[in-house]
């Protein structure tokens, strides 16, 4: 099964580099990963589906849950229909024995027994027709709508997972889901079930009705059916393990082309087209084997079933033949004829099952992929303290407003003394001795401990993997700490609400992530009420005001591709107008001038430090120029606080602040 | 467009014209075993008493028949997939080729994901609709035309219904196909614009998170997958119409068939076997109409797929190489003469605006400016990555236009902003600079990029496995192995675009004073965010909006130019910075 989950995601094209990964990789022990976990978690060997009978049943119960009516309509039509084709082919025998037969030499026919028979036939090929259309009617409702939910129910689940889940499963692999798996899953809802509802209710009534009509002839067919089944098989089996040789092949050429595509400037740069080609060659040559290994057999399956359905038509002619020309089963012509009408509908639907074996494996194992998903624990918030509108009257105490005021207070219930208190949301921020790691197995902070007041600006400021995005991380629950605590406002943050905790902070991501909309809904992401003034304000506030409008369509400009058509400076620039129009108390700010270069950066400096002005701030800065004027600055190594202070202070302290803000000096 | 895919079958022409015919083959047989059949019913079983010599003969014949069908079937099933697996292996690679052929303004055209989905998703489409092509384009039609022909040599009369019915529901067929796919293409664009904003959502979780979107996602998303429900039901429900309109029609026939053959065999003119064999031919017929609908569909659906894999391989490589060109570079000396430069040919503004520069052989140049001032693209023209529009750049006093490019290009090594290390070990990696270095001229290089201190430290040194996209190595590392990697190559001119910007500051103080050290005779231009990384170049250039906004020394340009005092007076005290230190 595990080949399978490769074989789906093959030729989805954002699993590439996944794939790719597990192309020629050699262990690396010991190599550096970065910090915290990659996405390379949760590869490994992929999970085989260890139940496929309570899988099955959560598919269909999936699908019943909504549409269990619209399954009996499509039930009853199928039945409706394999009873209508069955009746017709019947027909031919009491055509030929009962309407023709007679009828033979009578020089004055009388067709009228055969007009009434042929209309009753007309009636239910009649009802079959409109069975067959309203279960296609039916089934498109079934599959879209499951589709639907299914997708509905999967987002849902997904906004609700933590960070952690992002970061141990492959992006390529969480969106496979949505392409590949949810797609494979349709198939199988909307045709292989059916087919084999249909084929399974075909055999048996056709058998029943071979049994009827005469039992050595049905023996025959059934040994033939046999033969069948067993040449599929094998033809399968090697088919199939072609198949998987040849995803394999296609999963490395992917690889390849990925990476050649990815470095074609690399390339020309240093001339290295010939050898970039060579390998290419290989890998497409081998493809080119495996792709028509696989498809042959494939191809193969196919005659081969017709004409052992064929053969068995043939065995039964000629076996039917003999016992009719000799009459020992009291076989007539006309039951030979139906017979041999049953022969045939008798093997397709058997050829039609085990042509759908292989869809449905592929679709419980995207399936299996899918629960799994569902399954996972979703982000607990275990957070009772509100952040709720506050008035505050003359004598300062603080109450609970239905309105929106501009003054917010943290609702604090107090289960032990059945009271509510309310304390204002401040902005103030403690860490007290809090020591976290992705894991528990290996720490990445130790014992921090800071205060940040409001309206202070606190930086931070140290080697890439010392643990700075990693603290700001944890101030909003991205993560919880293992060991100490976070106090915002002196309440500790696992007693507040993780949404009210988060709407009270702002930030600004390392990577700026943009989504498809115009430049106005991009702005309004951090206040969805917010007026077009309010927006332009903030963009104004963000130095972002001047480009927005230099821009083909101003604040309608729609953006793709997160924001592709904008240089990386422009995307932090709208980055920061998100985070000002929410007006958050505390803001981090996490790299967020570090694309954009030293000239524009001090235009954007200034809409920053009025952004700044009365919050509490959180900077992660590597250009030491941009966290000068910090009232705090706080230097990390290795997960520890090594130096904090004024910038002042730490140039007297000439720890290792000083050497690198003077570095530059000292390499004059 | 035809023309184009089909130049390239090649070999495997033999197997393409193979293929259909042995689907024909398998068409002849299956249209003869009916005809048997009902030989063996007439004169088998019908005649008086029966005729078992007859029942024999005929059914050894139809043993006979199925096994040739068998072996028709097999033959172009083996060389369907031959053919076709041939086709997509020889597609991409005239594709692969003639991207290598590529200049960078051809690179630029189609983004890098868009090669990708050319060589790999579209290829297989293709080759997925030539299959079916071979095996079924000829093989429904031809099976169509047999079964029909048959028909009317049994009896015209009772044929004449099925081609009464192949037009009635060929036409119905036909108006479903147009329909269902005007519907669908309208379909697939919003499916994919779904799709896009559930990666924009796995991407962007941390910020979805941070302001507490996640109700206004899951609302955004119901609406746009509600919706993709209804236009989907909408071009499913054309569909639907095709199964019931097909029954239809065969019920029809069936009846049709039984009422007017039952008359004729009542008046001898139509035996029960050939009454049976009609019907047999009745599903043939209609089957095959209904094969060549979903033909059709399939080949406007991988249409779009052909379009785009012509569209690489129509593309001419806008870089060539002069008729006599010159294969040695006398030396590293650079001259810009009046150089205008657009990446469109049709564009308003130029991206560089009358360069005018003279570079002595062996002279560091530091050049600095704002983004998009057009840094980039003025040293990109000194390899030739791209031609200029206007003017002459020449390099060791001969036009670039004039050299053989690959020798130009091992002359002018380039460090690029994105770089990129391929998988395979770090010795493998360097080795794209020389082939033939050796191990301890590769250790050479890492040590003036000061990068062999940091391989020594991992545990299998040189021998260390690089993943795709240098992924276990930091972006200060991976800058350092690149510098490495170009300097093997011993250029007479090696360009570092930005490429120390993740290097500690006392780092790339090492690097140029390597540099300045031991390779004295190469040009080198250094293109820099920071003042500290340029100011000791012998000159300096400051771009501005695509011109040279001044030429000099450090202090020249800090007595005289404004740009360049500001950018050094906002970044002296305190542009030291924390990037790589320690971090190793």
């Amino acid at each position: 099964m595990a080949e399978i989950k490769q074989m789906n995601s093959g030729e989805e094209k954002n699993n590439i580099s996944d794939k790719y990964a597990k192309y020629n990789r050699k262990p690396v022990p010991g190599a550096q990963k970065g910090h915290g976990p990659g996405p390379g978690g949760a590869r490994g060997p992929k999970p085989k589906i260890e139940n496929p009978g309570k899988l099955m049943k959560r598919i269909m119960g999936y699908t019943l849950k909504d549409y269990w009516f619209h399954w009996i309509i499509v039930i009853v039509c199928i039945v409706t229909n394999v009873f209508a084709s069955l009746q017709g082919t019947l027909f031919m025998k009491t055509l030929i024995d009962t309407y023709i037969v007679p009828l033979l030499g009578n020089l004055n026919p009388d067709f009228g027994p055969l007009a009434g028979a042929i209309g009753r036939v007309a009636c239910f090929y009649g009802i079959g027709v409109i069975a067959s259309f309203t279960q296609s009617r039916v089934m498109i409702y079934i599959t879209q709508g499951t589709q639907r939910n299914l997708r509905n129910d999967m987002f849902d689940k997904m906004e609700s997972l933590p960070i952690k889940y992002f970061d141990t499963h492959a992006h390529g692999d969480i969106m496979s889901m949505y392409t590949n798996d949810i797609d494979t899953m349709r198939q199988m809802i909307s045709q292989s079930i059916p087919q084999l509802i249909n084929s399974t209710i075909t055999v048996v009534s056709t058998l029943v009705a071979m049994f009827v009509l005469d039992i050595p002839l049905t023996i025959v067919t059934l040994v033939m059916v046999f033969v069948m089944m067993y040449a599929a098989k094998k033809i399968a089996s090697q088919s199939g393990r072609f198949f998987v040789t040849q995803q394999r092949a296609l999963g490395q050429l992917n690889g390849c082309i990925e990476e050649t595509m990815t470095g074609q400037k690399v390339v020309k740069v240093f001339c290295h087209e010939k050898e970039a080609l060579e390998e290419f060659l290989e890998l497409n040559e081998q493809l080119c084997d495996s792709a028509y290994r696989a498809n042959k057999f494939a191809n193969i399956m196919g005659p081969v079933n017709a004409q052992l359905g064929n053969l068995s038509y043939v065995v039964c002619a000629v076996v039917g033949g003999i016992l009719a020309v000799t009459g020992v089963s009291g076989l007539t012509l006309g039951a030979l004829a139906s017979f041999l009408s049953l022969n045939k509908s008798f093997s397709m639907p058997i050829n039609q099952i085990s042509m759908q074996v292989n869809s449905i494996i592929m679709a419980m194992a995207g399936a299996d992929r899918i629960f799994r998903m569902m399954d996972e624990t979703p982000e607990l918030d275990e957070g009772y303290v509100e952040l709720v509108n506050a008035v505050k009257n003359d004598r300062g105490e603080i109450s609970e407003s239905s309105e929106r005021t501009g003054l917010w207070a943290w609702k604090h219930y107090h289960k032990d003394t059945d009271t509510t208190t309310y304390v204002e949301l401040k902005g103030d921020v403690v860490f007290d001795h809090v020591d976290f790691g992705y894991n528990d197995a290996k720490m990445i902070l130790h014992d921090i401990e800071l205060t940040a007041k409001p309206g202070q600006k606190i930086a931070f400021v140290g080697a890439t993997g010392a643990g700075k995005t990693t603290i700001t991380n944890l101030i909003n629950r991205f993560y919880d700490i293992q060991d100490g605590k976070i106090r915002y406002d002196g309440i500790n943050i696992t007693k507040i609400k993780k949404d009210d905790l988060r709407k009270s902070l702002g930030i600004v991501l390392q990577d700026t992530h943009l989504f498809t909309g115009t430049v106005m809904d991009n702005i309004r992401y951090g206040k969805l009420d917010a007026t077009e003034e309010e927006v332009i304000n903030a963009a104004k506030l963000a130095n972002a005001d001047g480009f927005i409008r230099r821009l083909p369509k101003g604040y309608n400009t729609m953006l793709r591709g997160d924001g592709a058509n904008l240089s990386q400076g422009q995307r932090q620039l709208l980055a920061i107008a998100r985070a000002a129009i929410a007006d958050p108390p505390v803001l981090i700010l996490d790299e967020a001038t570090s694309s954009i270069d030293t000239r524009t950066e001090k235009l954007v400096q200034q809409g920053m430090d009025a952004l700044m002005k009365g919050r509490t701030n959180f900077v992660i800065a590597h250009r030491l120029s941009t966290v000068k004027n910090s009232d705090c600055i706080i230097v990390l190594e290795q997960g520890h606080i090594i130096e904090r202070g004024t910038h002042e202070q730490l140039i007297e302290q000439k720890g290792k602040y000083y050497q690198l803000y003077t570095g530059n000096a000292m390499a004059q | 467009m035809l023309k184009t895919l089909g130049a390239h079958i090649k070999e495997y022409k033999g197997a393409s014209i193979a293929t259909p015919i042995f689907m024909i083959g398998e068409v002849i047989m299956e249209t003869i075993i009916p005809l048997l059949m009902a030989s063996i019913i007439d004169k088998g079983v019908g005649v008086e008493g029966g005729n078992l010599k007859h029942i024999y003969f005929i059914g050894a014949m139809m043993v006979l028949t199925a096994l040739f069908s068998l072996l028709f079937g097999i033959g172009g099933g083996v060389y369907g997939a031959k053919a076709s697996a041939g086709f997509a292996k020889n597609l991409r690679k005239a594709m692969y080729e003639n991207i290598q052929t590529f200049s960078f303004a051809n690179i630029d055209k189609f983004s890098t994901s868009g090669l990708v989905t050319r060589l790999t998703t579209d290829v297989t489409n293709i080759q997925n609709a030539y299959q079916m092509i071979l095996r079924m384009c000829m093989r429904a039609p031809f099976s169509l035309l047999f079964a029909m022909i048959m028909s009317f040599c049994i009896s015209p009369r009772l044929a004449s219904i099925y081609l009464i019915a192949v037009v009635i529901l060929g036409t119905i067929l036909a108006l479903i196909v147009t329909n269902a796919t005007k519907h669908f293409s309208q379909a697939f664009p919003k499916y994919d614009d779904l799709n896009e904003s559930v990666q924009e959502n796995i991407s962007a979780i941390r910020v979805v998170k941070a302001y507490v979107r996640e109700e206004h996602e899951n609302k955004k998303f119901q609406k746009a997958s509600g919706n993709i429900y209804k236009i989907f039901c909408k071009a499913e429900g054309i569909v639907a119409w095709n199964g019931p309109v097909m029954n239809l029609t065969v019920y029809s026939c069936i009846i049709l068939i039984s009422w007017i053959g039952a008359h004729m065999i009542v008046q001898e003119s139509l035996s029960t076997g050939q009454l049976m064999s009609l019907l047999t031919y009745c599903m043939n017929i209609l089957m095959n109409l209904m094969m060549l609908s979903m033909i059709f569909v399939m080949m406007t659906m991988s249409a779009a797929s052909a379009r785009r894999i012509c569209e690489v391989l129509n593309e001419k490589a806008d870089l060539s190489n002069p008729e006599n060109p010159v294969c040695e570079v006398k030396d590293g000396s650079i001259r810009f003469e009046h150089v205008n430069f657009s990446y469109k040919k049709d564009a308003d503004i130029p991206v560089l605006k009358d360069v005018n520069l003279e570079i002595r052989s062996g002279e560091t140049i530091g050049i600095i400016g704002g983004t998009g001032s057009a840094k980039s693209s003025l040293v990109n023209l000194i390899s030739r990555l791209y031609d200029v529009t206007e003017g002459r750049l020449l390099v060791g006093g001969v036009d670039v236009r004039d050299y053989d490019m690959e020798v130009l290009r091992n002359q002018v090594a380039v460090v690029l902003q994105n770089n990129v290390l391929f998988s395979g070990t770090i010795l493998e990696n360097l080795r794209w600079g020389d082939p033939n270095a050796t191990e301890e001229e590769c250790r050479r290089a890492c040590e003036l990029a000061c990068a062999d201190e940091f391989i020594q430290r991992m545990p299998e040194g040189y021998q260390t496995f690089i993943e795709q996209g240098g992924t276990n190595v930091s972006g200060g590392q991976k800058q350092r192995l690149c510098i490495a990697r170009a300097l093997l190559k011993k250029p007479k001119i090696l360009i570092l675009d930005d490429s120390t910007s993740a290097v500690d500051t006392a780092t790339d103080a090492k690097i140029r004073k390597a540099f300045a050290d031991e390779i004295p005779g190469t040009t080198k231009l250094i293109i820099a965010q920071r003042v500290a990384s340029v100011e000791h170049a012998d000159r300096i250039i400051v771009m501005n909006e695509g011109q040279i906004y001044g030429f000099g020394t450090h202090s020249e340009l800090l007595e005289n130019n404004d740009i360049y005092r500001e950018v050094y007076e906002s970044q002296t005290a305190g542009s030291g910075d924390f990037d790589e230190k320690g971090g190793m």
